[in-house]
């Protein structure tokens, strides 16, 4: 049962930066913008929020420092598909190039420095309940967090006004502007929401995964994010579904590494990268008669003045 | 006041003309600044950079070798993206490619085999790299799974797959356990062209890929309906062109041509497989292809920049000190410049004064 209460944990651990950047793009996407940046704006969070973290002596400083760098990132892909009508995919390719090399260029000084993890949560009882005390009460705050943010997003999108001005700027940019909302504003602020996101699931890693910085250490996340967000169809609660699914299969494979099964590593490190794929396949198989996905996603969108 | 995007009665060839110049031009004063900031001396760091490597013999050869690959690859995606299929996974179809035309390499090594083994370790190179590259195509036509996620996530299992093969079956038992395979046979390397020089058969085979590419684009009907498919679905629809059947050709060039720059890279410059054969050329290509406007002679310009500053960036961490990552973020900056100069032949910016204009409305 050990083992099982230390899988279950690591689960946890793993899938939520993936739930928090797919949260951003989720976001995003919603609002008709497809931000294939992530993966650049995590790194550059992932070497921010250490290096925010390792200066401050700080979690929480260097989480906001993982947020405003991913934010900043976002804000210069915001001018160029919004501002300059730029093509969305190779702007967001752009993105990942550019954010992995300043996350090295950030990060160069850092590497192999060690800071202390975020806590966990330690109530007095509550955490002391076995199997389910540690699970349920002893995580750190990112994992709370998380959730919370999936539910207030999942609140945001259906149940307030601008929620549903939101989607549909989305699903169709030009009603929304016809009927006077202003789309590059609220597409502007959806995608500095994604790029923040993006950046504080990047600065998770450091703070609290792994207590140190190593170049390229998001790996791939930040693209598995994204094919989460189709594997959710758009929907928040699908995410969260979504997200620990890749987070077991991401253990389970350290896991079946760790137990010595015989074959060989980089098969098992193979799974998630493969996983993803029949995940993308089944769903969008299953999705051939009519598309989920936001109306206007990818679309440039040029306001007639 | 207020400054507004507004399109253009018709694209602007003046800015088609110059927008890779004034991004190349943004780009070098961006670097500047940043040099600044890492306290170096820009004008000396810029001279490292841009300028040394073409004063010697030694690295104009350097640069002609790191163009190869990535010309080549920039060429099979000029077609993906042109025909609107993004096919952002040419890093693992490279891999694949090298992995393929090794197989046959390691299995011929010391059997005195004959001079057929290079071409038909280029073909495998070349296939296996189409079929790997068919895989995303193939997700993406038969059941509409999205081929940027897939291409991209095969990337990583390609790195992984090369990365078993030469720790496990295929590492030289006489190579003090470093990950790599014996170095091979002369009959299965790609011949130098100068003597005691870099430069090999390799670039040869890019500049012919680029000259048949100019006449598929130019002068058939196939290069007409990848272009019209892109630019205008359509219309393609009503002309009857089968949208599916391009994405998969196109993703199938496209890779042979990344997996064909593989094996030339391994059986070339490189000499045997190993861990980290590619400074992401795959990814530098995507670049490439946008710098040189997707057009095959632009694509070779494009080509020859980006390794120069490839090298100029190895020499610059040497000489000066500059981190190799600069040279990421320099591609990646270059990137944004020209996409956003890009847009300005479609769109130009206009002051609009709405104070104006309400009082014109009103009187």
């Amino acid at each position: 049962m050990e083992l099982a209460e230390a899988i279950i944990l690591s689960v946890l651990a793993a899938s939520t930066p993936l739930l928090i950047a797919a949260t951003g793009e989720l976001v995003t996407e919603r609002s008709g913008v497809l931000n294939l940046g992530v993966e650049g704006m995590m790194i550059v969070g992932a070497a921010c929020g250490f290096g925010g973290a390792w200066l401050t002596g700080s979690i929480i400083i260097g989480a906001l420092c993982g947020m405003v760098a991913g934010t900043l990132l976002s804000l210069i892909f915001a001018g160029m598909t919004l501002g300059l009508a730029v093509n969305q995919v190779a702007s967001g390719l752009a993105l990942t190039i550019l954010g992995i090399g300043l996350s090295g260029l950030i990060g160069a000084g850092f590497v192999g420095e060690r800071i202390t993890p975020a806590p966990h949560l330690h109530l007095p009882f509550l955490t002391d309940i076995p199997l389910v005390g540690r699970i349920l009460f002893g995580e750190d705050a990112f994992v709370y967090l998380s959730l919370a943010l999936v539910v207030g997003i999942w609140l945001f999108l259906y149940r307030t006004r601008a929620g549903l001005i939101l989607r549909a700027v989305g699903d169709n940019h030009i009603s929304a502007h016809a009927l006077g909302y202003p789309v590059l504003r609220i597409r502007t602020l959806a995608v500095m929401f994604g790029g923040a996101c993006a950046g504080l699931a990047g600065a998770y890693l450091p703070l609290a995964y792994t207590p140190f910085f190593i170049p390229g250490m998001t790996a791939g996340r930040g693209w598995i994010a994204l094919a989460l967000v189709v594997f959710s169809s758009w929907r928040p609660g699908r995410l969260v579904a979504g997200a620990y699914l890749f987070g077991a299969v991401t253990i389970l494979q350290l896991h079946a590494q760790g137990a010595g099964i015989g074959i060989p590593s980089q098969f098992m490190s193979a799974l998630p990268y493969l996983a993803t794929v029949i995940v993308l396949v089944l769903i969008s198989r299953a999705r051939t008669g009519g598309s989920t996905a936001p109306a206007a996603l990818g679309t440039v969108f040029v306001p007639d003045r | 006041m207020q400054l507004v995007l507004e399109k253009r009665a018709e694209r602007s060839n003046v800015i088609a003309l110059v927008s890779p110049l004034i991004a190349i031009g943004l780009t070098i004063v961006t670097m500047s600044i940043l040099f600044a900031i890492l306290k170096k001396n820009p004008i000396s760091a810029l001279g490292v950079y841009f300028i040394d490597p073409l004063t010697d013999s030694y690295s104009l050869q350097e640069i002609a070798v790191k163009a190869t690959p990535l010309v080549m690859i920039a060429i099979g995606l000029s077609l993906c993206y042109l025909a609107n299929a993004w096919n952002i996974g040419a890093e693992g179809q490279f891999l694949i490619g090298a992995v393929a035309g090794s197989w046959l390499a390691v299995k011929t090594q010391g059997t005195g085999a004959g001079p057929w083994v290079l071409p038909a370790m280029l073909l495998l190179g070349a296939a296996a790299g189409a079929l790997y590259a068919l895989i995303p195509a193939i997700c993406k036509v038969k059941f509409g799974a999205s081929e940027i996620l897939t291409s991209l996530m095969l990337v990583y299992v390609a790195d992984l797959f090369l990365d078993y093969l030469v720790r496990g079956p295929w590492r030289d038992p006489a190579g003090f356990n470093f990950p790599t395979t014996a170095e091979f046979d002369p009959v299965a390397t790609v011949p130098i062209l100068i003597d005691g020089g870099r430069l090999h058969l390799g670039a040869i085979i890019a500049l012919l890929v680029v000259a048949a590419a100019t006449v598929l684009l130019g002068r058939t009907i196939k290069g007409f309906e990848i272009r019209v498919v892109g630019a205008a679905p359509r219309a393609a629809r009503f002309g009857g062109f089968n949208s599916n059947q391009l994405v998969l050709l196109t993703f199938a060039i496209s890779g042979a041509l990344a997996g064909l720059a593989g094996i030339i890279e391994v059986a070339g410059p490189i000499g045997h497989l190993q861990p980290g054969i590619s400074p992401g050329y795959g990814f530098t290509a995507i670049i490439v292809a946008f710098l040189g406007r997707l057009n095959p002679v632009g694509i070779l310009i494009a080509g020859l920049f980006l390794a120069l500053t490839f090298i100029g960036g190895e020499q610059a961490q040497i000489a000066m000190k500059i981190p190799l990552d600069v040279t990421k973020v320099f591609q990646g900056i270059l990137l944004f410049y020209v996409l956003a100069c890009d847009s300005l032949i479609l769109y130009r910016f206009r002051l609009i004064f709405p104070s104006r204009q309400v009082s014109r409305g009103a009187g």
